[in-house]
């Protein structure tokens, strides 16, 4: 390891912390963008088109594709026989083994879930040919609620497994249950989180081709990892990782998790195209989407505190149950397992219960959604916070502020294992106080309620974990289980660096951006690491599984670019500064550590006139390798693997460190509702976030604005609704309504941030925090409006409206 | 999401446009700006044998003729709402536009368009219905005018027959002391609303008695529904007449329910709605015309 210089150079301004303009938008602006369906990979490329279940749960006793073969440009039609003989299931981290395929093999489980496939020569033709295939099914009752799940009696979806319940464990931390023994309140809440999405704006998309020759599948998806899933859809097809080629186009439009979910089209799009003997295009719409593509789970909450008369919380208990739908896909159980660590949230609890258990109902399984479980998690603990206020007669603050973790309480051990690195959340939530300018507002809601109106103020403090351990899913499995089987640990990301013998730069990414902004703040990493101009950095975020960098972990979930991928390519690029300061160091005839790169030149320290072009150095490791110093390899070429040793696998005790590094938001919001209609309205929205060191603050209040409309939308808006019959509500963008830019209130962002001590750059992820938070906050502000201990979300004009009638009812 | 196969015919006249409609009418759709049917027929909701684009059509009238403004067949949802003519002559157009759909669907979206397509939840055949406009409809055979409460039949259905066309819509104007209102509740802005509303009236001269009024609560039945508002002729619009006919409102509409708005809290709207448009349209009244 080579020193830094021993000063900075004091010209040499950097760029990482400015909001310099986006290397994506050109592109983008101009609609220059490659998105899945611009790409053409394979000549002779045919289209898909899949025939879904329009029963929530059925046995498909026949199907007869006769009529549709017989069509002029028909090339193959797709069944679960055919899936079942080509495929083995998907492999999912829990004890029960679920039979999950791409396809339905005799039974379907969900309005929406494939049945067959049709190859043709256009997607019209595709679409008729649908109409052409027969399907007999044998209707049978569907499990549709989570209490339905529950009783012993419903009958199972999955036969060999026997049970709804798929997955049951119990953990306690910490003297639990002397804390409830000794409690002076017991304060307890039932919560109902719904089922929701983040709805992408491109849907998913896989080009699939089976390659004869080298017995390869090779597809173009718009898949963003984890990477964990190929080695998953490689077992599903029964083939070596590297007979699984995925290539993943420069851009995607959006996926918030959700597009993670395209795996398992990526193995029934390969089967299709190997069975069709051509190149298969498939491209969802929004139809398949809404039905058919993925969401965050619903989960019921039966939650206590053990409390002190003076608000000191002193054990919680969680009795949780999660919905995945008709199976668990991996990487499920995650959503009940992401929080695991950190169940504690922003506050000092010292005990903690832990019951999980997932259910399987005829509704769409899950996956990745941004926030994922915070929200849920986020519901139940900062509902229970105010309850436990309300029940004390205490004010909120006073409750929050008893509980609230210290800045010198860190490196913070949470009892079910988190290490939270840094913060100051008592400071963030006064500035949120503070922005809102609290006092007036309550003395605003309490002279609106004198007028006869409804006003109301939520409050949430919470950590927003990053940058996932790969091994905290397997804390799902009992230690024995986990014996079995490798440990799982850490957050790899990988990145390159390159530089060409005419001196300008290349990076490759692991990290498959859908608009965040990775190839920007990779550009600003490298131009301060190299010293070399910004717009000389070109940043390839296409990924091939074949010649990119990555390792398990790659891939753009958990917030993970700002703590890891940065690091990795912060690291990349110190391996290729090393070898150039090197090489100058021997030209100038100084020491290495008086070598600085700025301004395209490597520069000695102390005398400026002394310097050589980063681009001659560059020249030399490519034309003169005779030339280099002893054991220096030829090129600039650097690939770095980064990963936090902290992130141990769950321990013995299981305990596990869920997140490399922990944030901090503190939000205030203020709403009224309108009497006559239910509607709610958020007049007044303050968010107060942590996130370490801002690499680019463009970038951060971009990511902050996207995870509020997400957390925005759920509180007031979405619900991947069913009815009683499994029949599904929500399969248009006229009945799954997310907010529009009209609908969105004013929101103002203040920050008060805490480097990360963990992370090279100190930085901690942004992305999901007010999604997680703001479904919550609304929730506690609409409570506090009507005075109501219950509130079930989307708060809808329509479910307000109820709520206000009842509660007319209730004080007449 | 892609159509059946469908013939395609342009026609560039009203006459041809006749031709093919008496030729093909019962297989046929009408093709204007396409912001319901194109959808509809990605979906494969509907999926017409043959479409008859009138686009190429010279049907583009946005005057007023005699007492009524006349709006042809193709004028765009936009056009009418950036006219001066309207906001003056027939406010409550004006009025009701701004929460038809978005500015990017009202710039393909005709007026007439709407009416024929007859959605329970739209905005404009409330306001015909309210009007009482008159509804052109042309054939080979000849034209025939159907007043709004004789096109609108039920959901999506209209007295238009099978070869005839749309070809334009009259609007009564306004006269002295007219008031009009709309106003509708949606969850977002541009949404169908969940329960619309519309109301015109005249005042008497020299007192402020009705002289006129007609209350119309859409997205409350199959067709837009009109209240019975008879016993307040003659008498003043004040609180008590405002509250007897949201009453009325609430208790005459037979709304459905889903998932979002249950049939008791579309019921519970229109009485809303009503009340908000009896005042805003006797606020509507001009002053200078008392």
């Amino acid at each position: 390891m080579i020193a830094p210089p021993r000063t900075a150079s004091p010209e040499r301004p950097k760029l990482l912390g400015t909001g310099v303009a986006r290397k994506e938008d050109p592109a983008l602006l101009t609609g220059a963008g490659r998105f899945i369906d611009d790409l053409s990979p394979f000549p002779n490329t045919h289209h898909a088109a899949i025939l879904r279940s329009p029963y929530p749960h059925a046995r498909i006793v026949a199907i007869d594709a006769s009529e549709a073969l017989a069509m002029d440009g028909v090339l193959a039609v797709v069944t679960g026989r055919d899936v079942a003989a080509m495929s083995k299931p998907f492999s999912v981290g829990i004890e029960t083994k679920l039979p999950f395929y791409s396809c339905a093999i005799d039974k379907v489980h969900y309005v929406g879930e494939p049945v067959a496939v049709v190859v043709a020569r256009d997607r019209y033709l595709a679409e008729d040919a649908l109409e052409a295939i027969s399907v007999e099914y044998e209707d049978l009752p569907p499990v549709v609620r989570i209490e339905d799940a529950l009783r012993p009696d419903s009958a199972p979806l999955h036969e060999s497994v026997g049970s709804n319940v798929v997955h049951q464990r119990s953990f306690t931390y910490g003297a639990a249950d002397e804390a409830f023994a000794q409690a002076d309140e017991i304060v307890e809440l039932e919560v109902s989180f719904p089922k929701y999405g983040s709805t992408p704006i491109e849907t998913y998309g896989v080009i699939a081709n089976y390659d004869l020759g080298a017995g390869t599948y090779v597809v173009h998806a718009n898949f963003h990892g984890p990477f964990v899933l190929h080695a998953v859809m490689a077992g599903a097809l029964g083939v070596a990782g590297n007979h699984l080629r995925i290539h993943v186009p420069p851009d995607i439009g959006g996926s918030y998790g959700i597009k993670a979910l395209v795996y398992p089209y990526i193995v029934l799009l390969s089967i299709a195209a190997r069975i069709a003997g051509v190149p298969v295009r498939w491209i969802e719409d929004r139809l398949e989407h809404l039905q058919a593509g993925s969401s965050s789970t619903d989960r019921l909450t039966w939650a206590k505190a053990a409390v002190r008369r003076d608000g000191t919380i002193l054990a919680i208990a969680l009795d949780q149950v999660d919905n995945c739908g008709a199976y668990v896909r991996a990487p499920e159980p995650a959503c009940l397992y992401r929080m695991h660590g950190s169940v504690t949230g922003a506050y000092r609890i010292p005990a903690v219960k832990i019951d999980n258990r997932i259910v399987v109902t005829n509704k769409l399984p899950t996956g990745l959604n941004r926030g994922y479980g915070g929200q849920e998690q986020y519901f139940t603990l900062e509902r229970l916070v105010v309850r436990v206020a309300q029940r004390l007669g205490l004010p909120i603050l006073e409750v929050i502020r008893r509980n609230l973790l210290r800045a010198d309480e860190f490196p913070y051990h949470a009892p079910p294992g988190s290490i939270y690195d840094a913060g100051d959340y008592h400071r963030a939530l006064d500035r949120a106080l503070a922005m809102a300018d609290y006092d007036a507002l309550v003395a605003r809601r309490d002279a609106e309620r004198a007028a006869g109106k409804f006003a109301g103020i939520g409050i949430g403090c919470i950590v927003e974990p990053s940058g996932s351990n790969m091994g905290y899913v397997s804390i799902a499995l009992t230690r024995e289980m986990r014996d079995g089987s490798l440990p799982k640990s850490g957050c790899t990301e990988a990145a390159t660096v390159a530089m060409d013998p005419l001196g300008s730069v290349t990076v490759r990414l692991g990290t498959t951006p859908q608009g965040q902004g990775h190839q920007t703040v990779a550009a600003q990493i490298v131009a301060d690491e190299l010293g070399v101009r910004y717009d000389d950095i070109e940043v390839v975020a296409e990924m091939d599984t074949q010649t990119s960098p990555w390792s398990i972990a790659s891939g753009s979930y958990s917030s993970r670019f700002a703590p890891i991928a940065s690091a990795a390519i912060q690291a990349a690029a110190r391996k290729v500064a090393t070898k150039l300061r090197t090489l100058a160091a021997r030209e100038l005839e100084v020491a290495i550590e008086d070598v600085v790169l700025t301004g395209g030149k490597a520069v000695a320290l102390g005398d400026e006139k002394k310097s050589v072009p980063v681009k001659r150095l560059a020249g030399l490791a490519h034309w003169n390798p005779v030339a280099l110093p002893p054991g220096m390899e030829p090129g600039v070429f650097e690939t770095a693997y980064f990963s936090l040793p902290i992130l141990a696998p769950p321990s013995d005790d299981d305990t596990v460190d869920s997140s490399a590094v922990y944030g901090f938001l503190a939000d205030v919001c203020y709403v009224t509702v309108d009497a006559d209609t239910g509607r709610v309205t958020v007049e007044q929205y303050v968010t107060v976030h942590d996130c370490g060191t801002v690499l680019n603050p463009k970038l951060v209040d971009g990511q902050i604005q996207g995870g509020f409309a997400h957390g925005f939308g759920g509180a007031l808006f979405e619900e991947m609704a069913y009815d009683d019959d499994g029949a599904l509500l929500s399969g248009t963008f006229a009945d799954y309504l997310i907010p529009t830019a009209t609908e969105m209130p004013p929101l103002r962002i203040g920050h008060e941030n805490v480097p990360s001590p963990f992370t090279p750059l100190g930085a901690k992820g942004v992305g999901e925090g007010n999604s997680m938070s703001v479904p919550v906050v609304i929730a506690n502000a609409v409570a506090d409006a009507l005075g109501l201990d219950d509130v079930t979300l989307p708060l809808t004009p329509g479910r307000v409206w109820s709520l206000l009638a009842q509660r007319a009812e209730a004080h007449p | 999401m892609k159509p059946a196969a469908f013939a395609y015919h342009q026609p560039a006249t009203r006459a041809e446009a006749l031709d093919v409609l008496g030729e093909y009418g019962e297989e046929a759709k009408v093709l204007a700006g396409g912001q319901s049917l194109v959808p509809a027929m990605n979906m494969r909701f509907a999926r017409p044998a043959r479409l008859v684009d009138v686009n190429r059509l010279d049907e583009l009238t946005l005057a007023v003729e005699g007492d009524a403004l006349a709006v042809g067949a193709l004028v765009r949802q936009n056009d009418v709402l950036g006219s001066a003519l309207v906001r003056e002559r027939v406010p409550l157009l004006a009025y009701a536009l701004p929460f038809v759909g978005h500015w990017q669907t009202r710039s393909r979206g005709t007026l007439c368009g709407s009416l024929a397509h007859a959605d329970p939840s739209a905005e404009l055949p409330v306001v015909a219905t309210a009007l009482d406009a008159t509804i052109a409809c042309a054939s080979r055979g000849g034209e025939r005018v159907l007043g709004a409460a004789q096109f609108f039949v039920s959901h999506f259905t209209t007295a238009l027959a099978p070869d005839e066309l749309v070809v334009g819509a009259r609007f009564p104007v306004r006269q002295g002391r007219d008031g009009y209102a709309f106003d509708e509740f949606a969850e977002r802005h541009g949404d169908f609303a969940i329960v619309s509303a519309a109301c015109t009236l005249r005042l008497a001269k020299g007192d402020d008695t009705l002289a006129a009024l007609r209350l119309v609560i859409g997205g409350v039945g199959e067709v837009p529904a009109v209240i019975d508002t008879t016993g307040h002729l003659g008498r003043p619009l004040d609180d008590e007449a405002v509250a007897s006919l949201a009453a009325r409102a609430e208790r005459d509409v037979d709304p459905f329910g889903d998932h979002r708005a249950s049939a008791a809290y579309r019921r519970h709207l229109a009485g809303v709605l009503a009340r908000r448009v009896l005042r805003a349209a006797a606020h509507d009244v001009r002053k200078e015309d008392a």
